[in-house]
Order: C-alpha cells, then sequence, then structure tokens
C-alpha cells in the first residue's frame, strides 16, 4: 500500500511544476493588465506606468519573471495581491473554510440524494421514478447556477421568507472566527441561536451549489448499476437465491461504486468552478469569488498562486479517491 | 497545551469580550463590493473610500453633506495669500482619535499628523512610503500633488503651512478628498514600534465618526460610533457593512429587512423598488457625464461641422430611454448641471436627421463609414454601452453613414482609446472626484490631456479652450471662474469634439424608518447623520 501512495506521489511533482507554468501563462495571455485597471478611465502617464511596472517586475522578460516566481514559491512565498497588498496565502487560509464549508455540504447532499435516486431508478428500470428523476437530472445538470440561485432566492427568501437571502450568518452574531467554518465557530461561540443562524445560512447556497453534482452522481450511479446488474456474478447470486437487498446492496452496488466515486472525486473540480458563481450571488465569502474578483483585475500573484493552491486540493483529493480505489477494490492496490 | 488549545482560547477569551450584545441601533448597509484596505491613501476606488475614509476618518476640509462646497473639518479655518501660493490652516483643538485593544492616543490631533499625512504619500524616502511592498499613492499623483505641493510647514502644534509652487484653485477641494484622511502619527509610530507596520491597512485609527471594529474579508465590517466625536456624533450605535455584490441580491436583502439601505440598484429593478410600500428611494442628478469621443485629428472628423452633423442624428431622447430606462438628463454640456459654472444659456444641437445629413454633403463626406467603440463593463454614467453604440448605429444609417461597432477587454480598452491615430469614436465617461469644473475641463478636455496618459480621448487640443481653463485654476476668485468656465463651454460647444450623451442620475433605495440620509452628489456613502425611526 505504501509503494501504492509513494508512486501516486511521484507522479504529482510534475503535475505541480506543469500547473506553475500554466497558470503564471493563463492569466498573462489575457489581454489587460493591473496597472492600466488600476488607473481606469483617468489613465496614467506612460512614466508612471513604467515606474509601476518595474516596481512590481513585470518590465522584466517573462521567462525572468516565471524564474523568479519558481524561486519565490521555492522559498515558500506565495507573493502579495497587487489590489488589497496582502499575502496570498493569508487571503486564502481566511476565505478557503468558507468554501470547503459549502463545498461539503453541497457534495454531501448531492451523495446523499444522488446515490440512492441512482440505485433506485436503476431498479425500477424504465418506471415513473426512473423517468422523472433523470429527467429531473437532465434539468439539473443544465441548469445555469446564476439564474436558479436568483430564483431560489426570490421564491424562499422573498416571498415565503424561510430562508435568509445571503451571508453566512446573521449580523446580530458577531464572534471571531476559530477555525473558520461557521457551523463549528458558530457552536463554540455558545451564542443562542447562533448554529441554527448559520445552518439557514447555508440551505440555499449549498442546494445550488448541490444542483449538478446531484445530478451527474445520480446519472452516473444508475449506468453503473445497470452495468454491474447484467454481470454474470449479480445473475449468479441472485441464483443462489441470495434476498434482492443483498444482491443489490453487497454485489451489485460495491462493484457500481468505484466509477461513482471516481465521479463524486471529479465533482471537486466542478464544485469549485460552481463556487464561483454560487459565492458571487449569495455573498458568500469564498475562493470561487475571490478568484473571479482577481482574474477581472488581472491581480498576477493572486490568480497564479490561487490556482496553484486550488490546483493542488484537487490533487490530493483525486489522490485520495484514487486510495479509495485501492481499499474497495484489492485488484487495483496490487497492479 | 497544543497550538490549538492556546489558540482556541485565546479566541474564546476574545469572543467572550466580543459577544456583547449589539446596541439598541444597529445600521446596515449592504455594500457593493470589498475595500481594497482601510488606509484611504494607496486606494482609488469609491467602495474603498466609503469604508474607510469617510465612515473612519476626517481631512482637513470636507464636501458640505450633500453638496460639492467646501466646509471646515479638522481645519477650523484657513488663509489664503494674495499670491495663492501659501495656504495656512488653522487646526481644530481637542480633537481625539480613536482607540483599540492594542493602541490608546496619548495626545490629541496635531500638525504632525496633518504632515505625516502628506509626507508619506509625498517623499519616496519617507520611511512609511513603502510601509507595504508595492504600495503606490494612485490619486496623490494623478491629482498632480506631487507637482503642486512645495512645502508643507508645521507653524505651531495647531497651525500648519502649505507652500504651493502655483497658484490651484481646486487645491481646497483636492485636500477634501478621502486620500489624504489624516492619519494618526502617533499610532503609526506605535505600529513601527511593535512591528506590525501593515496594520495601518487593517486596523485603522482616525477621528472620523465611526471606530473601525473589525473586518471579516469579502463578508462584513462592523463600525461602532465614535462618542467622542467632534462634530455631531452619529444617532446610530452601530454601523455594519454587509458586503452583497450582485444588485438583485442587495435588493432582495433590502425588501427581507436584512439591510437599511443599498447603493446601486440594477436600472431594471426601479419600478419594483419604488412599488414596494416598505421602500423609498432617493434620486440626485449623478456627477458625471457619459459621451462618444471622436478623433478630432484624424479626417473627416477634424472638421467641427462634421461632428456637429453627426451629433445631430443622434436620438439622445431615445438612447436615455433605451439605455438609462429614463434614469438620465440629456447632456449638452460635458460637465454636469449640478455643477457650478454650467452654463444653462448653451443650446443643444437639434436632432435633425435631414439637416445633419445635409451638413455632411456641405462638408463634403460621402459614404462615410467609421468604428463606434462600446465600453465592455458597466459603469454609472453608461449602463449599457453596447446598446448605445447599436442605437447610434442605426440613428447614423438614417443619415448615410456605416457604423462597425467594436470592443475589446476593458484594461485593452482604456489603453487602445488612447492611442494616436485611434480609428473611430469612443463611448466612455466620467464621474467627478471633487465637484471642481477643473475635474472635468482639465481631464478630459485639456491640450495636456491629449498626450498619452491623458484621458483626452478627442485628442482635441484647442488652444483658447485650454487657455482659458488654465487661467481659472490659477485664478482664486469665485465669481471670474465661473465666468471662465462658461465660456470654455461655449468653445467646446462649437467645437464639439463629443457628443454629449446623458447625466444619469443617482438613486439610493432605502427602508421607509430611515431619515436623515445626505445623498453625496460624488457618490459617496456616508452614514454619521443617518437615524431609524420605529
Amino acid at each position: 500500500m505504501l509503494k501504492f501512495i509513494l508512486s501516486k506521489l511521484l507522479y504529482l511533482i510534475p503535475t505541480v511544476f506543469g500547473i506553475t507554468l500554466v497558470a503564471f501563462g493563463f492569466i498573462r495571455l489575457l489581454p489587460g493588465d493591473p496597472v492600466l485597471l488600476m488607473a481606469g478611465e483617468r489613465g496614467v502617464s506612460p512614466e508612471r506606468y513604467a515606474e509601476i511596472t518595474a516596481q512590481l517586475g513585470y518590465d522584466k522578460p517573462i521567462w525572468q519573471q516565471y524564474l523568479q516566481y519558481l524561486n519565490q514559491l521555492a522559498h515558500g512565498d506565495l507573493g502579495n495581491s497587487l489590489v488589497t497588498k496582502k499575502p496570498v496565502l493569508a487571503e486564502f487560509l481566511t476565505l478557503f473554510p468558507a468554501t470547503v464549508e459549502l463545498g461539503l455540504v453541497a457534495i454531501l447532499i448531492a451523495t446523499l440524494i444522488g446515490v440512492p435516486v441512482g440505485v433506485l431508478a436503476a431498479i425500477k428500470r424504465g418506471s415513473w421514478f426512473d423517468q422523472i428523476s433523470m429527467t429531473g437530472a437532465l434539468v439539473g445538470f443544465s441548469m445555469p447556477i446564476f439564474w436558479w440561485g436568483l430564483l431560489l432566492i426570490i421564491l424562499f427568501s422573498g416571498i415565503l421568507g424561510w430562508t435568509p437571502v445571503s451571508g453566512r450568518i446573521s449580523l446580530m452574531y458577531f464572534f471571531p472566527p476559530v477555525t473558520g467554518f461557521m457551523l463549528i465557530d458558530s457552536l463554540l461561540s455558545g451564542q443562542d441561536g447562533a448554529f441554527m443562524s448559520a445552518l439557514s445560512h447555508l440551505i440555499l447556497p449549498s442546494i445550488v451549489l448541490a444542483t449538478i453534482p446531484l445530478a451527474v452522481i445520480a446519472r452516473q450511479t444508475r449506468s453503473a448499476m445497470l452495468e454491474v446488474m447484467g454481470e454474470d456474478y449479480v445473475r449468479t447470486a441472485r441464483a443462489k437465491g441470495l434476498s434482492p437487498s443483498r444482491v443489490i446492496g453487497v454485489h451489485a452496488l460495491r462493484n457500481a461504486m468505484i466509477p461513482v466515486i471516481t465521479t463524486i472525486g471529479l465533482q471537486v473540480g466542478v464544485l469549485l468552478a460552481g463556487a464561483i458563481l454560487t459565492e458571487t450571488i449569495f455573498s458568500w465569502p469564498g475562493i470561487g469569488k475571490w478568484m473571479i474578483d482577481s482574474i477581472s483585475r488581472r491581480d498576477y500573484p493572486v490568480v497564479q498562486s490561487g490556482l496553484l493552491l486550488i490546483a493542488g486540493i484537487v490533487m490530493i483529493v483525486n489522490l485520495l479517491v484514487d486510495l479509495t480505489y485501492g481499499l474497495i477494490n484489492p485488484r487495483i492496490r496490487h497492479k | 497545551m497544543s497550538i490549538f488549545s492556546t489558540r482556541f482560547l485565546a479566541a474564546s477569551a476574545l469572543a467572550l469580550m466580543a459577544a456583547a450584545p449589539l446596541h439598541a441601533k444597529t445600521f446596515v448597509y449592504c455594500s457593493e463590493g470589498s475595500p481594497e484596505g482601510f488606509d484611504p491613501a494607496p486606494y482609488t476606488s469609491g467602495t474603498t473610500f466609503d469604508a474607510s475614509g469617510h465612515a473612519v476618518y476626517n481631512r482637513l476640509v470636507q464636501f458640505k453633506p450633500g453638496t460639492t462646497e467646501i466646509e471646515p473639518a479638522l481645519a477650523e479655518s484657513w488663509e489664503v495669500s494674495e499670491d495663492g501660493l501659501e495656504y495656512t490652516f488653522h487646526l481644530r483643538k481637542g480633537v481625539k482619535f480613536h482607540s483599540n485593544e492594542k493602541f490608546t492616543p496619548s495626545r490629541d490631533f496635531n500638525a504632525d499628523d496633518v504632515i505625516f499625512t502628506f509626507n508619506r504619500q509625498a517623499n519616496a524616502d519617507d520611511p512609511w512610503h513603502q510601509y507595504i511592498a508595492g504600495i503606490t499613492y494612485e490619486y496623490y499623483s494623478s491629482m498632480e500633488m506631487d507637482k503642486l505641493i512645495k512645502s508643507i510647514e508645521k507653524v505651531d502644534d495647531n497651525t500648519v503651512k502649505f507652500v504651493l509652487n502655483h497658484p490651484e484653485a481646486p487645491f481646497l477641494a483636492n485636500i477634501a478628498m478621502p486620500f489624504v484622511a489624516v492619519v494618526s502619527k502617533e499610532y503609526a509610530d506605535a505600529l513601527d514600534k511593535a512591528g506590525t507596520k501593515e496594520d495601518l491597512n487593517n486596523a485603522p485609527i482616525g477621528t472620523g465618526p465611526f471606530k473601525f471594529v473589525a473586518y471579516q474579508k469579502d463578508a462584513v465590517i462592523r463600525y461602532q460610533k465614535n462618542a467622542d466625536y467632534w462634530g455631531t456624533a452619529p444617532k446610530i450605535d452601530d454601523l455594519v457593512f454587509a458586503i452583497t455584490p450582485d444588485a438583485s441580491v442587495r435588493l432582495q436583502k433590502l425588501k427581507a429587512g436584512e439591510c437599511h439601505l443599498m447603493p446601486y440598484p440594477a436600472p431594471a429593478d426601479l419600478a419594483d423598488i419604488k412599488a414596494d410600500p416598505n421602500l423609498k428611494v432617493d434620486e440626485q442628478p449623478g456627477l458625471n457625464v457619459g459621451y462618444l469621443a471622436y478623433n478630432t485629428t484624424v479626417a473627416p472628423f477634424d472638421k467641427p461641422e462634421v461632428r456637429k452633423a453627426l451629433n445631430m442624428a443622434l436620438d439622445k431622447k431615445a438612447l436615455i430611454e433605451a439605455v438609462y430606462q429614463g434614469n438620465a438628463e440629456v447632456a449638452k454640456n460635458p460637465i454636469p448641471p449640478t455643477m457650478w459654472s454650467y452654463n444653462s444659456a448653451i443650446e443643444d444641437d437639434a436632432f435633425d436627421p435631414e439637416a445633419a445629413k445635409k451638413m455632411l454633403e456641405e462638408a463634403g463626406v460621402k459614404d462615410l463609414s467609421m468604428e463606434i467603440w462600446a465600453m465592455p463593463v458597466q459603469r454609472p454614467y453608461m449602463p449599457n454601452a453596447r446598446r448605445a453604440a447599436e442605437l447610434m448605429q442605426s440613428d447614423l444609417a438614417k443619415v448615410g453613414v456605416k457604423v462597425e461597432i467594436v470592443s475589446y477587454e476593458w484594461g485593452e480598452y482604456l489603453k487602445k482609446s488612447m492611442e494616436a491615430g485611434r480609428k473611430g469614436a469612443v463611448i466612455l465617461g466620467w464621474t467627478g472626484d471633487n465637484g471642481d469644473p477643473d475635474n472635468f475641463l482639465s481631464v478630459l478636455l485639456s491640450c495636456a490631456s491629449a498626450e498619452p496618459g491623458g484621458a483626452n480621448r478627442a485628442f482635441w487640443c484647442n488652444k483658447e479652450f485650454s487657455d482659458i481653463i488654465a487661467k481659472a485654476k490659477a485664478t482664486s476668485n469665485h465669481d471670474e471662474r465661473v465666468k471662465l468656465y462658461e465660456e470654455a463651454q461655449v468653445i467646446f460647444k462649437k467645437e464639439a469634439p463629443w457628443a454629449t450623451l446623458a447625466h444619469s442620475t443617482q438613486y439610493v433605495p432605502m427602508a421607509k424608518n430611515v431619515t436623515g440620509f445626505v445623498q453625496s452628489p460624488l457618490g459617496d456613502y456616508t452614514f454619521d447623520t443617518v437615524d431609524l425611526t420605529e
């Protein structure tokens, strides 16, 4: 197992290197530059422009800037934001827990609903339940997140008044962050009602963020189940006279879970992409909104190091998914 | 004890201290974005000024609420020398800086603070000039304070003398702006000693109506009323900025009672807001202008009669309906009507496609095709440039001019539109910084600003016009300035370097129980006068 983990870790090194190159290049390929955007309609004199770009080191050849960036990274320095002048890592650490909290709840919703729906749809293939849930999944998959979020806000917060409109907790509650996870911090604060307030603020954004992964997981579970249920060993299990729940629960589901876990793992990337819109609409102070703001301001250090951090996390999650296969399926481990 | 549990204990102790219940009156403002920082000097966005410069700080002089007139603030009075080169400010006595858990001021505000505020921006070798790596003072240099101020002298603890290189009438308006909000020298020294210089940007200490309490990035800013405020103390106890970037979500929050007031409603939502019985809307003409700038150095746009003819072909009323949803007024001058020296005697070019067609023929222009540049971003002065360009395209087609609409990414747009020899006319606009006509006319239309790095996108250099506004800038006699600017507007109209399009209206929706909010023509959001009734 250790050898398996090590070999996987070894693969990460060139990947990280590649990501630095892509992240560094990507934001510079976009037209527009941070100094001009900061100056706005007023403009900036050529002398002043040269002065600022020199101060930022952006007057050097691009390969030199890249090497300098790598050197910085090697020293554990991710750089400072051009806009706020604060260290990128510090900003990331402040905002990341909010995204994780939202993402975890969303993936939990997506899995807890998506897997059973997929299994049920597979078992009752062709039934009205199958038809409706799979149509629903198709609709969910193609849902424009921004519109969907606003619709839910207008309905549940505006007209019905059941949920708060946006934010992470009611402004009545004020306590310094301990873990950055509002659900935990609100419990730690010991203030009456804080936890419930945090929970109620999570409902709409996590539903919106869960929508696409839920649809994908449900469809993937259904097709994986259908495939497995046609296998010989399932027929054998049935022929042996095992109860249908044991056939499905133990023999079919366990094997069908491998592609489903891959899908859930891959949804982490989808979640981060969805977080950009979800966070913007729900005023959720996470890294999705932070990235989109930084891209539009061409805040080079934030974009390149922020992408690196996000990619690093996606890679770690994918590694964990790989390791989970090993646990579920010994054949992969021993290959 | 593990690191986690120490941190946890410290944090719980903090939590206990901070958990005191909110006071009776908490005012929640659904702000449109996150401040870049809390030091008002290095930043240029209005969002940052609302959160730092206006709430926490004061300037030597300030704009009288709701106007662009200058009134005393931290300076009680001032004298200007005959030649207009020396300004002597007499500072208010007994003004207290805020305190926080790490800092308690030992003295009142004095001349050292004023000198510190200016010098750290002016002198590259000041130890505070680069207190954070990469920091720059964009307003200080773009308002040309570096070229204007020769020296600042401390006459005594409560008197400061500014010596200028040349007389400049807008000087007072410039120093009423938030980038020169007065920062505590004593606080800076304390931070320096503690090795936490960056806290000047994170935990601001000012003299303003509200004390800074806490900022949770991209989420909430909290302030408390400054009970020792030298002016009229705020009527609310706590001020909270709930950062809500999306305009539709802001409105939902306002409707749900999650905040009391919001800026920048979506134009499409205004009818809905006005119909809501729980809300009210304050409206005021904005200090802005949206325009179409021709390149006056390229034929045939170098001829005033061609530009005028094109202007006459544009149906500005229809444009205001379609682009601004009617929430603007037709512009005839480069400065808005709320600005002093606005020349109301000027007559706008009539909308007359027939006459326009004839004028073009007389000017020898046939089969003209041109580009119109549509900016890719929304601004209060131009909510939908693409739509505006399309309307102009169809208007101009009626007089036989073929228009191609082009657009670029915003940074590129700003850059390319200032490149010499640019093809086509550019849609852009301006929002005033300080209420002085010079802030429009010099920045946007002088010969100097037609050079690279300027903002004169018509590349219009009219010596007579430039001389007049230069003279007005150097004159301190207000009546004479008014006359000169009125004259300048006549030349502008005759020469028509732009098609002046619109001055948009500012709307501030708020809950019915909000009283005392005074809208600023400069688009600032200040809360020292607001109150909540039951």
